[in-house]
């Protein structure tokens, strides 16, 4: 294979908006060529001659590029860097920059010769409901056999299997202006604003600003329409009040005036490690003005897919430019735009070998005209040699190496139909047309609304502007109307030509006009159903070029009119939008933040691992010399808490500061026991239930004043408890006096807990003669702190707490006063061992389907006043016999193990969902007992104590006797932790 | 969509969480325990309409911690009001 650079032989000397100064060097398919600064990749294979860009779906046929924008079906290319592959790049949007490296697709093993093109000569077999009719049974072979195949012989680009480390970004901007599209009604409409002082943001897909302007360069006000494009983009770049976003698409409407846009940030460029490839952006606009302009559509002929073969408004902006010129072109054409191609191009240079059209259109012309004629088909296998015409005197061949198709041209009428509108036909300009307030605040102008004249287009993106501004209350400032051509627009439009052979509608997906035929013969005639079973439209570029054309073509078949027939729904993205950028900032720790505790660091130097618990990260054990596993650490930290002393962070739990001259008011409302008889410097166990009288969360509530209670939640629950505190301050009783405010993130706590925990205590502070369950705010080590005297492991213990900041210098001085009286850290398996001991509930019980009742708790939902959930609490089945209520669970034989999860049956009874009795919450090691324990629920399980269940985890394959018990194994009384 | 809140303007629909029905806020009275209100807690925590069109419901603005009503169509997504719970403190 050559590495020679071809020159660039199709370019016109002079011609084009592309940097001739500045030759950029590419690789397409392993060969290299040379194309020039301001060149798409395909308009840079253009000028090398090259036609061929790509393979079909499904008959992998040759073919080139048919648009020179980002509504091409066919030229898909893969661009290869740095080990990463980007499939699906269209090529006429894939700027080229030096070192470019990209790779047809959908082809083996080259494009030239294509072993899976024997599926063109298997066509008459691949029509319409191919994949329904063949692959329907027998069932089993679909993953085996069928999918497979289909998915390796049918497809786009494959995956380079290798996790995309490029960088992705959002964004976020409002404005009062939307103009999406800078064509010449969207520069005026954003001039207009941008003049009159609104917040204008002017989104352009293209790199330069103009749109149809850059190609089929109209004059206005005697000046070429390049030229006006340039001055106006100057004067919006002056103002501060104008963001001009190009190389931006805007991809989807949705609800308030909020739009999606896609910006090619790196895409164009180079890789660069530190420049993001796309940014996704959320655009939240009052006003927009839609002028997206128009596409042109092909005309379904016999073997219109050739490559050479392209849409006459392609070819201009080919032309025009970039310079290129392609060869001997036949325009074939149904109305005018394609007739001022054909004598555009024949200004430019580029040689008009025929021009066809089926109207009868005067003849005089500087190429040869042939008028009440089509093209009925063409040669040439891997590039167009000849199109075949049909006129009056017969069928002439005629030499070229480009059709150039104007079947019409459609508005992009797309993005105003996000929210569910449905366009209007106009037999005017034979396609669908947006209607008033589609998407409210939306409007559409210029070609986007249909109307396709030059200057037409200014005086209608002038007039949205004005309308725009007045919904807006903003003076519009009187902006002239510039002189530019204002040429009628006839079309007689012309779907398919009847001669034979296959005529393609969609060359993405390989649909021709027979396969919609026979959709419709088979019955599948309604829009929708058609577009499923030919799967016409359904390729990334979504059917922008081919959905109308079939829709006249089942129109026809079904004997309807086009408006009766409707079209397809259109849906967001309007261009392919890459995962990557849609999720930007979504992956890793912007997905998941860490929230790390003010002990991490040294935790993690003890070598603790981390458990996940929720976002925080909880230290699970702490390891020591010689221990085999986390079981031996975890028996020496639940016995040294018992004996000792231990210290472990409990900065999880949900802290909430109420306060307030109402505040034990509220608190009575939301706490199901009373709170307002809790004296100062006292603090109590608390219990919220849901309104619907299920237990919500447990915590506790500490007295710190006669306003001010400082309240704890579960971990898990933290932003739970203070939006229903929240809700139910503001919606039942937003007359107390009451404010709350989140400090989970502002103390750093501790527990210290232990028979010698007073003495740990002693080396931090002046400890007061706190009772159980006091507090008392006072200096820790010099800093204001608070202390409570409760305990979550049953034994004599405090928590103390520090402003965050210190929180990382009072553990590491607790830990080594506790190692100093033969105590030390301990991580979340102790802890949970040392509360299972204990009886004391976790979200693992509480899971949102127990009652206070079912808990043993029945007796702290006060009689003496109404609370959140008191109501519902006492409702029949909440109060009927045979709940399941918490129980203890011991295995018989001590040295079985359990399991949470397992379920509870009677001992001859089969593990059957009808036969349960039960189910087991939480299970632990306890080396106080020596054996492993469990807490769970059985029916009617507090009379139950003595009986023996049997215990079956399906999953673990465990099968053991369990007796049920108290749920306290531990000190009953609570000696220890009153001391 | 994007909601009004009285303190903080029109924003994303993100900010907010969902919190039901309107009628949530139409609580049994506090003596409405016994078994012969079991129809009325039934009703009030439990039956909700299902319109297609307008609507009213419960919303909470995460950043200003602000509960608000909000009348809206299910259909279309317009807003038509909003009000906080508790009204707008000065
Ligand atoms: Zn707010």
């Amino acid at each position: 294979m050559s590495t020679r650079p071809r020159s660039q032989s199709h370019r016109i000397p002079g011609r084009g908006l592309i940097d001739r100064t500045k030759p950029l060097r590419f690789q397409f398919d392993g060969r290299s060529y040379e194309g020039f600064a301001g060149d798409t990749l395909a308009s840079a294979l253009l000028a090398n001659g090259v036609r061929l860009m790509g393979r079909s779906f499904k008959y992998h046929r040759p073919r080139g590029v048919l648009t020179a924008g980002s509504e091409e079906p066919n030229a898909l290319v893969t661009v290869l860097e740095d080990g990463q592959h980007t499939p699906n790049i269209r090529a006429t949007m894939q700027e080229l920059y030096a070192g470019l490296n990209a790779r047809s697709q959908n082809r083996w093993p080259s494009l030239g010769f294509d072993a899976m093109a024997v599926n063109d000569y298997a066509s008459p077999f691949l029509s319409a409901g191919f994949y329904y009719k063949t692959f329907m049974w027998p069932r089993a072979f679909w993953e085996r056999l069928y999918e497979p195949v289909i998915r390796r012989a049918a497809g786009l680009g494959a995956l380079s299997g290798v996790a995309d480390t490029a960088v992705y970004e959002k964004a976020f901007a409002h404005c009062d202006l939307l103009v999406i599209g800078a064509g010449p009604s969207g520069l005026i409409a954003a001039l207009s604003a941008g003049r009159a002082g609104a917040d204008v943001i002017l989104v352009e897909e293209d790199r330069r600003l103009g749109g149809r302007l850059l190609a089929d360069q109209p004059l206005i006000d005697g000046k070429s329409g390049v030229a006006w494009a340039e001055g106006i983009a100057e004067e919006l770049a002056s103002l501060p009040n104008v963001r001009v976003m190009t190389r931006t698409t805007v991809t989807g409407a949705y609800d308030g005036g909020t739009y999606g846009a896609l910006e090619r940030v790196g895409l164009h460029l180079a890789p660069r490690a530190e420049l993001p490839r796309e940014c996704f952006w959320r655009i939240t606009a009052r006003r927009t003005v839609l002028s997206a302009g128009a596409l042109e559509r092909p005309i379904a002929h016999p073997d219109n897919d050739r490559p050479g073969v392209m849409l006459a408004s392609g070819l201009r902006a080919y032309v025009a430019r970039w310079g290129v010129n392609p060869g001997p072109v036949v325009v074939f054409s149904t109305n005018d735009s394609g007739l001022e191609a054909a004598r555009a191009l024949t200004r430019m240079g580029v040689e008009v070998a025929a021009y066809v059209d089926p109207r009868a259109v005067p003849v005089v012309e500087e190429f040869p005209v042939y008028a009440k004629a089509q093209v009925v088909g063409t040669q040439g296998r891997l590039g167009l040699k000849t199109a075949a015409i049909q006129h009056a005197g017969g069928i002439s061949q005629v030499d070229a190496r480009v059709l150039a198709l104007a079947g019409g041209w459609n508005p992009s009428v797309h993005l105003a139909c996000h929210m569910n509108g449905r366009p209007a036909w106009s037999e005017k300009i034979a396609g669908f047309v947006p209607v008033a307030d589609m998407v409210p605040g939306m409007a559409a102008a210029g070609a986007a609304s249909g109307v396709f004249s030059t200057a037409g287009c200014l005086a209608d993106g002038l007039k949205a502007a004005r309308a725009a501004l007045d919904d807006l209350g903003i003076a519009a400032p009187d902006v002239p109307l510039p002189l530019a051509e204002d040429a009628p627009y006839a079309i007689a439009p012309l779907w398919a030509v009847d001669a034979g052979g296959r005529a393609w509608l969609d060359f993405a997906n390989d649909v021709t006009t027979k396969d919609v035929a026979l959709a419709a013969q088979e019955g599948f005639a309604s829009v929708e159903h058609m577009k499923r079973y030919t799967t016409q439209g359904m390729a990334p570029d979504q059917g922008k070029s081919s959905n109308v054309g079939a829709l006249a073509v089942l129109a026809e078949a079904s004997g309807q009119s086009i408006p009766a027939t409707g079209t397809t729904t259109f849906r967001p993205p309007f261009v392919p939008v890459s995962i990557a950028a849609l999720g930007a900032g979504g992956r890793g720790e912007g997905f998941a933040p860490r929230r790390l505790l003010t002990s991490d660091a040294q935790s993690r130097a003890m070598g603790a691992p981390m458990i996940e618990a929720g976002l925080w990260y909880r230290p699970s054990y702490y390891p020591r010399e010689g221990e085999a596993d986390w079981r031996a650490a975890c028996d020496r930290e639940v016995q040294m808490v018992r004996k000792y002393v231990g210290i472990t962070e409990v900065g999880t739990l949900g802290k909430i500061d109420v306060q307030g001259t109402d505040t034990a008011r509220f608190l009575d409302f939301v706490y199901s026991n009373m709170m307002s008889t809790l004296k100062v410097g006292r603090a109590r166990y608390g219990l919220m239930l849901r309104e619907d009288g299920f237990v919500m969360d447990d915590g506790t509530c500490a007295r710190m004043s006669d306003t001010h209670y400082v309240v704890t939640t579960t971990t898990a629950a933290a932003g739970l408890v203070m939006r229903h505190m929240e809700f139910a301050h503001q919606a039942f009783c937003a007359n107390l006096n009451v404010r709350f405010t989140s400090v989970t993130e502002t103390w750093a706590q501790f527990a210290i807990a232990g028979p010698r925990a007073a003495e740990v205590l002693a080396t931090v502070c002046e400890a007061p003669e706190l009772p159980f369950m006091g507090c008392a705010e006072l200096e820790i080590g010099g800093i204001a702190g608070r202390i409570f005297r409760i305990s979550f492991s049953g034994e004599m213990g405090y928590e103390v707490a520090v402003p965050t900041r210190y929180g990382a210098d009072l553990f590491a001085h607790l830990v080594r006063a506790a190692e100093a009286l033969g105590g030390g850290a301990y991580g979340m398996e102790a802890l949970n061992v040392l509360r299972i001991e204990k009886g004391f509930l976790t979200h693992a019980e509480l899971d949102g389907r127990v009652t206070a009742e079912d808990i043993g708790l029945g007796r702290m939902v006060s009689a003496k006043k109404d609370c959140i959930g008191k109501g519902a609490s006492q409702r029949p089945e909440l109060v009927a016999a045979g709940r399941a209520q918490l129980v203890g669970l011991l295995p018989v034989d001590p040295a079985h193990e359990i399991s949470a999860g397992a379920h509870l049956y009677a001992s001859d009874a089969k593990p059957l969902r009808e036969n349960g009795q039960g189910y087991v919450t939480s299970v632990g090691p306890s080396p106080t007992l020596g054996q492993w324990i469990g807490l769970g629920f059985v029916v009617n399980g507090r009379k139950r104590h003595g009986e023996v269940l049997r215990l079956y985890d399906g999953l673990r394959g465990r099968d053991v006797p369990v007796q049920l018990v108290d749920p306290v194994f531990y000190d009953p009384e609570g000696g220890r932790m009153r001391g | 969509m994007r909601i009004d809140c009285p303190y903080c303007g029109a924003r994303d629909l993100r900010e907010y969480t969902y919190g039901g029905a309107a009628a949530y806020l139409q609580r049994p009275e506090a003596e409405a325990e016994a078994a012969a209100d079991d129809a009325a807690w039934d009703a009030y925590l439990h039956l909700r309409d299902n319109p297609a069109g307008r609507t009213r419901d419960l919303w909470f603005h995460e950043p200003c911690a602000t509960w608000l009503e909000v009348e809206r169509d299910t259909v279309s997504h317009e807003i038509f009001a909003t009000r906080a719970l508790a009204g707008v403190r000065t």
